[in-house]
C-alpha cells in the first residue's frame, strides 16, 4: 500500500493490521518516553487546505512521536489562499522533498487527484476530502469500538453500529460504512430522508428514518455533526425539530443497551445532535476517540513509510 | 476554385452501392461506377471508404470571441474539417455573448475567412444568457449571419414565460429555440450524475429529473404556441421517452445526443479525473442504451458534438474546481461508426440523416444536407469504417487537448472532407478553401 485514499482500497486484513499496529503503538503513547526513532529524517507535510483542528494536530502528534520532520501548510496565510492551484502546491512540496503529504481538502477526490497525478511522488494520506471519505477517522472509530466491544476478537463481527445524522455531507459516514461493514459489523444509518444521498441503496448498510426504533438494538451509536450552514438549505424544518427526532438525549440514552458506547467525530454541536448529558456521560468515548486517533495515525504513517521494519525493538 | 475538379474513385454510397464521384465547379457532376478521368481532373483513390453528405454539427463551442486560449474560430474550424464536418453552429456563450447582430456577424465572418467549414452562429435567447430579457433575436435573424437557432446553452432558459415568448417570437422567421434543459434549483453546485456513483464519491448530484422536468415543460409550451423546439444534448432514458411521446403527439420537437453520452457512463468519474466532467453529466449504462435506441429509431434526430475546448489548467485540478466540457469534433464520426454502424444498429443512410440532412434541416442551412446526387453542392465526408485509430490528445487540431477519448482505439477514420467541392482535409493534411 503506497497511499491511504479510501477505505475501499484496503482489505479486511489491511484494516486489522492497522488496528493491531495502533494497539502496539498506543503502548508507546502510554509510556514515559513517547517517542520512537522510526521516521527520523523523513519529511511529512500536513497540507490542510480546509480548516481542521483535531485531525491536523493528531497527525502532527503522530508524526512527531515517530520522529519525522513535520511541515504544516494551511490554507490561511499560504499560497493556497492566494489562489495557487493544487498542482502547483504539490509540485512545490515535491521540490522540497516531502516523503508524505497528509491532505485535508474541501474538494471530494482531492487526495486521489494528488496521488494519481504526476505532480508529486510521495505517499498521499487522505485526511478528509470534501464529502467523500475520511479513512483515518473510520480507522480510529473502528479501533475504539473494537477496544470496548469486541471481547478480544480482531474484527467487529456481530456488533451493530448506528451512524446518525447528516450522512449526505459526511465523509466520516462514508468511510465508516465501508470499514465497519468490512470488519463484520452491521451498520445502520439513521437520518431524515433529505440527508441520505440518492443511490445509497448500494451501500453495505441498512437505512432507517427512526432513531427510536434503532437505538435499543445497537452496541455503538455515532452521532454526526450537523453543520450550521445546512440550516437554511431545507434539509429539515428547524434545529428544534431535528433535535427532537435525531438528537441523542437522555431519554434515548436510557434506551441504549447497558454496555453501548456513544461516539462523535467532533466538533460537536451540543444541544443540537447531542446533549451535554450524552456527550459527557459514562458511555461517551468521545475524548478517547481523540487519543486513539493519534495511535491510528502513527500506525498509518508507520505502515506507509517505514516499510518492512519491525516495530518490536523500541517497544 | 473553378479549375479544381476531382474524381473520387472506389467509394461506397450511403445506400451501400459502389460508385465513383466527380466534382466540377464545386458541385457533384457525375456519379457512376468506373468513371474515367478527364484531363482537368485530379483523381483520388478512396477505395474502402464510405462517402456521406458533409456532416453538420449543430452544437459547438468555438470560444471566440473571449476565450481564444481555448479555441478560435479558425482552430475549431480545422478540428471540424478533420472530423468530417462542413458546417458547425457556434454556441452563443462567448465573451461578449452572441446576443447582438454585431457579434454574430463577427463570428460568421471569422468562419468565412477561416475557410474550412461554414460557421453558423447561434444567437443567445436572452441578453447575457441571464434568462431575463430577450436578446435582439430579430436583428440577429436579419443579419448577414442569418441566425435561425437561438440558445442560452450552458444556461437553461428556466423562466417558463421567457421560454414561451422566445418560442413564439422565432416563428416570425421560422427559427428554433435550442434548450439546454437543466432545472437550476435542482442542480445548484451539481458535479455529476446523481446516483449510486455520486453517492459513493461524495460529489454533488445532477439528477436526471432536472433535465426531464424542463424537457416536459418545454414540449408542452411548444405544443401550446405551435413553435419549433430543439432539445440540446439529451442524456437520460426518461428524456428519450418524453421526446418519443411528444413526436407521437405531432409536436414539433427535435433532439440531439452527443457522442460522449453515447459511449461513456458516470463510472468514469470514479477516477476523479475531470477530463470526464461535462454538463449535462455522463449518465448510467441504462441511459446510454436508451440513447442508442432512441438515435437508432429516430426519436433522437441528430448527433451533435457539444465540442467544448478548455485550456489545460481548467482540467488539471480537483474535480469540483474543473470546467465542464470535452472535445468532440474530431472523434464524433468514429464513435458513431463504432457504436451504431459497426454494431448494426444504424445504416449509413441513417448516419447521413442524423449527422447531415437533419441538422441542416433544423438549422435551415439550405446549402447543406443535400443528397449525394448530380447537381448537389459537393459537401462530402469520406470515412474508412474498418480502419481503427488511437486517439492522441497531442495530435488534435483543436487548440485544446481535453479529449476524454485519449488512448482509446476508435473504429473509423475520416479520410477526406470536401467543402464546396474542395478538400479541406485529405491525406492527413488540412487546407482551407480560400487559400489554394
Amino acid at each position: 500500500m503506497k497511499h491511504l485514499l479510501s477505505i475501499s482500497d484496503i482489505s479486511k486484513s489491511d484494516a486489522i493490521s492497522i488496528l493491531d499496529t495502533a494497539q502496539e503503538l498506543a503502548r508507546v503513547s502510554d509510556g514515559p518516553m513517547k517517542k520512537l526513532p522510526t521516521l527520523r529524517g523523513r519529511t511529512i507535510v500536513n497540507l490542510f487546505a480546509e480548516n481542521s483542528t483535531r485531525t491536523k494536530i493528531s497527525f502532527e502528534a503522530a508524526a512527531k512521536r515517530l520522529s519525522a520532520d513535520v511541515i504544516n501548510f494551511s490554507a490561511k496565510g499560504s499560497s493556497i489562499s492566494k489562489g495557487e492551484s493544487l498542482k502547483d502546491t504539490a509540485q512545490t512540496l515535491q521540490a522540497m522533498g516531502a516523503d508524505a503529504v497528509i491532505i485535508r481538502h474541501s474538494a471530494s477526490g482531492a487526495a486521489q487527484r494528488l496521488a494519481d497525478s504526476r505532480w508529486m511522488s510521495g505517499a498521499v494520506i487522505n485526511a478528509g476530502d470534501g464529502t467523500h471519505e475520511h479513512p483515518s477517522q473510520a480507522l480510529l472509530d473502528a479501533f475504539t469500538i473494537r477496544k470496548h466491544l469486541s471481547k478480544g476478537a480482531s474484527d467487529l463481527a456481530g456488533l451493530r453500529v448506528a451512524i446518525v445524522g447528516d450522512v449526505l455531507h459526511s465523509r466520516v459516514a462514508r468511510s465508516n460504512v465501508l470499514l465497519l461493514s468490512k470488519l463484520g459489523a452491521r451498520v445502520v444509518l439513521v437520518a431524515p430522508p433529505t440527508l441520505l444521498p440518492v443511490g445509497i441503496e448500494s451501500w453495505p448498510c441498512e437505512i432507517s428514518y427512526d432513531l427510536d426504533s434503532v437505538i435499543e438494538g445497537v452496541d455503538a451509536v455515532m452521532m454526526l455533526r450537523i453543520q450550521l450552514e445546512r440550516m437554511n438549505e431545507l434539509f429539515f424544518p428547524n434545529a428544534r425539530e431535528y433535535s427532537r427526532y435525531f438528537g441523542l438525549n437522555s431519554d434515548r440514552m436510557r434506551a441504549l443497551k447497558s454496555d453501548a458506547i456513544v461516539m462523535h467525530p467532533g466538533p460537536m454541536n451540543r444541544g443540537l445532535e447531542i446533549t451535554a448529558d450524552a456527550a459527557d456521560g459514562a458511555r461517551s468515548v468521545i475524548v478517547e476517540q481523540v487519543a486513539n486517533g493519534v495511535s491510528i495515525r502513527m500506525a498509518i504513517l508507520y505502515l506507509l513509510l517505514a516499510g518492512n521494519q519491525e516495530i518490536g525493538v523500541a517497544l | 476554385m473553378k479549375d479544381e475538379n476531382y474524381l473520387l474513385k472506389g467509394l461506397t454510397l450511403p445506400d451501400g452501392s459502389k460508385s465513383d464521384l466527380e466534382i466540377r465547379n464545386g458541385k457533384i457532376s457525375a456519379l457512376a461506377t468506373a468513371l474515367s478521368k478527364g484531363p482537368d481532373v485530379t483523381e483520388i483513390d478512396l477505395s474502402g471508404s464510405v462517402v456521406l453528405p458533409g456532416l453538420v454539427d449543430l452544437h459547438t463551442h468555438l470560444r471566440e470571441p473571449g476565450k481564444e486560449d481555448a479555441e478560435t474560430v479558425l482552430s475549431g474550424s480545422m478540428a471540424a474539417a478533420k472530423g468530417g464536418f462542413v458546417a458547425v453552429s457556434a454556441m452563443a456563450n462567448t465573451s461578449p455573448v452572441a446576443d447582438t447582430a454585431g457579434v454574430v456577424e463577427q463570428v460568421y465572418a471569422l468562419g468565412q475567412s477561416a475557410g474550412f467549414v461554414d460557421v453558423f452562429p447561434i444567437g443567445a435567447v436572452t441578453q447575457g444568457l441571464l434568462g431575463e430579457s430577450l436578446s435582439e433575436i430579430g436583428a440577429m435573424a436579419d443579419s448577414r449571419a442569418r441566425v435561425r437557432i437561438f440558445s442560452d446553452d450552458g444556461n437553461c432558459v428556466f423562466d417558463p414565460l421567457v421560454m414561451r415568448r422566445a418560442l413564439e417570437y422565432v416563428k416570425k422567421f421560422d427559427g428554433v429555440i435550442a434548450q439546454h434543459a437543466q432545472e437550476p434549483r435542482l442542480t445548484s453546485g451539481a458535479q455529476m450524475n446523481e446516483g449510486e456513483v455520486s453517492s459513493r464519491l461524495g460529489l454533488k448530484g445532477w439528477p436526471a429529473v432536472a433535465e426531464e422536468a424542463i424537457i416536459a415543460r418545454d414540449i408542452l409550451i411548444a405544443d401550446h404556441v405551435k413553435s419549433r423546439l430543439h432539445i440540446c444534448h439529451l442524456t437520460t432514458a426518461g428524456g428519450v421517452e418524453l421526446v418519443r411521446w411528444a413526436k407521437a403527439r405531432g409536436i414539433d420537437v427535435t433532439a440531439e445526443v452527443t457522442p460522449h453520452h453515447l459511449l461513456l457512463t458516470d463510472e468514469r468519474a470514479l477516477s476523479y479525473d475531470p477530463i470526464f466532467k461535462v454538463n449535462p453529466p455522463l449518465r448510467t449504462q441504462l441511459d446510454v442504451e436508451a440513447l442508442r435506441e432512441g438515435l437508432a429509431d429516430g426519436t433522437i434526430d441528430i448527433v451533435a458534438t457539444d465540442h467544448a475546448p478548455h485550456p489545460a489548467e481548467a482540467k488539471e485540478c480537483e474535480w469540483q474546481e474543473a470546467a465542464f466540457g470535452m472535445l468532440g469534433l474530431e472523434s464524433a464520426l468514429a464513435i458513431v461508426n463504432q457504436i451504431m454502424v459497426s454494431t448494426g444498429l444504424m445504416s449509413w443512410e441513417a448516419v447521413a440523416e442524423r449527422m447531415s440532412y437533419a441538422p441542416a434541416r433544423i438549422g435551415r442551412y439550405a446549402e447543406h444536407g443535400q443528397k449525394i446526387a448530380i447537381g448537389s453542392v459537393a459537401n462530402l465526408t469520406v470515412i474508412n469504417p474498418t480502419l481503427s485509430q488511437r486517439v492522441d490528445r497531442d495530435l488534435v487540431a483543436s487548440r485544446s487537448r481535453n479529449t476524454p477519448f485519449h488512448g482509446m482505439d476508435l473504429q473509423g477514420v475520416v479520410t477526406a472532407t470536401f467543402f464546396r467541392g474542395l478538400p479541406t482535409y485529405l491525406n492527413g493534411a488540412l487546407s482551407p478553401v480560400g487559400v489554394r
